[in-house]
């Protein structure tokens, strides 16, 4: 059973997108929204009020049996058998050499888990998963391409969704950060997450994609008197840059490690074993491998992916994503991969731009930390 | 999407209003819609000598570094120093407050390598299919 095929697929709310007048873009193996009205304009909805995103095209995957903690305890670097019921939890998936295979959620449920994995990786962690299942107490289903996510970030996130919200257990507005519930939104049969990749409050909706055109009309309408706008994948690698989030691809990648791209702390090497646990210590004990640091450039001249970085005239590293900042100040932000000597923070940096070296210096991550 | 009369257009969508011996020059409305937030745009120097349909400088969006070409031949007479710190005027007004740069033509004959508003038009219709 394959995942994904050559063909670019639309998600459940493709017509809505339309409508709204997106520009589209093949992303992931689906033509999905990079923007609406307008990245930056998307962007501070986000941050100021709400915005509205289709993330269908991310995998969903249904793992449930007796083995399941146990068996992807073995194959990821952070817990998973420690998990509460209704947790969800940042995870990553590494390679033999210790490299990322991808960075994933885990939402554990009654009775079943669901693993959502980047939408570039879905069908190279399909078969991952299945190549190393030899259990007959851990079953793996693929919801992706049928099942919907719809994501409501914002300071206003929590005042538009949880009225809409039918959980038995409890109001949606007391479910905490990184927690999800089994329920109804607007009659619709949903888990109900509050989780995100904005560095904003809000939740993520994972429902049937059958179900996904009434919901999100219900959401714009529900949110208007609160300045929801529906915001693109433009605006959220905007947000997720400035919140110091990784995306894989740019931080993570089968060459960088879960430390390498900042994500140590989800790396636990007191489990017994996982899938690149010797490289890891072999990594972590020399720590001389190059690594992820945020930086901010003096002038306006923009960075990209790519760029070279140098020190002391000499290229020492690359850059990795950039962006400008529309929370702090505009500034051009972004991450670099560069040695260990390179990444306190104040080092003087300099980006070749056009063959010219522009001026900058380590800054800490994240950029943008929103008031609690 | 009518375009302004009195413009002259180039295929990689600038515009050029000429004045005299003097052409300004900005990118369309066009341009700037599809390039979406423009946050840096790097012009010509003041006194230097560009070349019709030549690279002379690059915009570049919150997505993309795109290239800019100029219209027309001539030396560079003045830059729109107001992009320097709001190149989102290129959003805002791209065929007023967010115009490029300003050159002495070197050749009024080069124009009719140039387009009329209708056949511009034309241009990005077809460009929408």
């Amino acid at each position: 059973m394959s995942a994904v095929t050559d063909v670019l697929r639309r998600t459940a709310l493709y017509d809505q997108h339309v409508a709204l007048g997106a520009r589209l873009v093949p992303f992931g193996g689906f033509e999905m929204p990079v923007q609406y009205a307008g990245i930056i304009k998307e962007h501070d909805a986000v941050r100021q009020r709400a915005g509205l995103f289709d993330l269908s095209h991310m995998a969903q995957f249904v793992l449930t049996g007796e083995g399941v903690a146990e068996w992807a305890d073995s194959l990821t670097t952070n817990a998973v058998g420690s998990m509460k019921p209704y947790q969800a939890r940042y995870n990553l998936f590494c390679n033999e050499r210790g490299g990322t295979h991808d960075d994933v959620l885990f939402y554990r449920l009654e009775n079943r888990w669901l693993l959502v994995c980047n939408a570039s990786n879905a069908a190279k962690m399909w078969k991952h998963l299945n190549d190393r299942n030899d259990r007959s107490d851990v079953r793996l289903a693929s919801r992706h391409g049928q099942a919907a996510l719809i994501a409501v970030q914002g300071p206003r996130a929590v005042e538009i969704v949880a009225p809409l919200c039918d959980i038995s257990s409890s109001n949606a507005a007391d479910l905490k950060y990184y927690y999800c519930a089994d329920g109804f939104v607007d009659g619709v049969r949903a888990l109900i997450a509050r989780t995100g990749y904005t560095g904003e409050d809000g939740f993520e909706l994972f429902i049937d994609g059958s179900d996904a055109a009434a919901l999100w009309q219900k959401l714009l309408e529900a949110g208007s008197p609160f300045g929801i706008e529906p915001a693109g994948l433009g605006a959220r690698d905007m947000l997720r840059l400035e919140a110091g989030m990784p995306l894989y691809g740019f931080e993570l990648s089968e060459e960088i490690s879960p430390p390498a791209g900042g994500q140590g702390w989800a790396v636990k090497m007191n489990k017994p074993s996982f899938v690149g646990k010797e490289a890891l210590a072999a990594q972590l004990a020399a720590d001389d491998y190059p690594r992820i640091a945020g930086f901010v450039l003096e002038g306006r001249v923009p960075a990209r992916t790519g760029y070279p970085v140098l020190s002391g005239g000499e290229r020492i590293g690359e850059v990795r994503s950039a962006s400008i900042a529309p929370s702090c100040g505009n500034r051009n932000v972004g991450t670099v991969l560069v040695p260990k000597a390179a990444t306190a923070v104040g080092t003087p940096l300099e980006i070749e731009i056009r063959g010219t070296r522009q001026a900058a210096q380590v800054a800490s991550l994240p950029f943008y930390k929103r008031d609690r | 999407m009518a375009q302004p009369e009195g413009l002259l257009f180039s295929k990689e969508h600038e515009w050029l209003k000429v004045d005299g011996d003097v052409g300004t020059v900005g990118i369309t409305d066009y341009a700037q819609s599809s390039l979406g937030d423009i946050v840096y745009v790097e012009l010509p120097r003041v006194g230097h000598r560009i070349e019709q349909f030549g690279s002379i400088g690059v915009v570049e969006s919150v997505k993309a570094v795109s290239d800019l070409f100029t219209p027309i031949s001539g030396e560079v007479l003045e830059v729109n120093h107001a992009l320097e710190t709001d190149p989102a005027l290129l959003n805002r007004d791209a065929f007023g407050e967010g115009w490029l740069y300003k050159v002495r033509l070197k050749d009024p004959n080069e124009k009719s390598g140039l387009m009329g508003p209708a056949a511009y038009d034309a241009l990005i219709a077809e460009a929408a299919h």
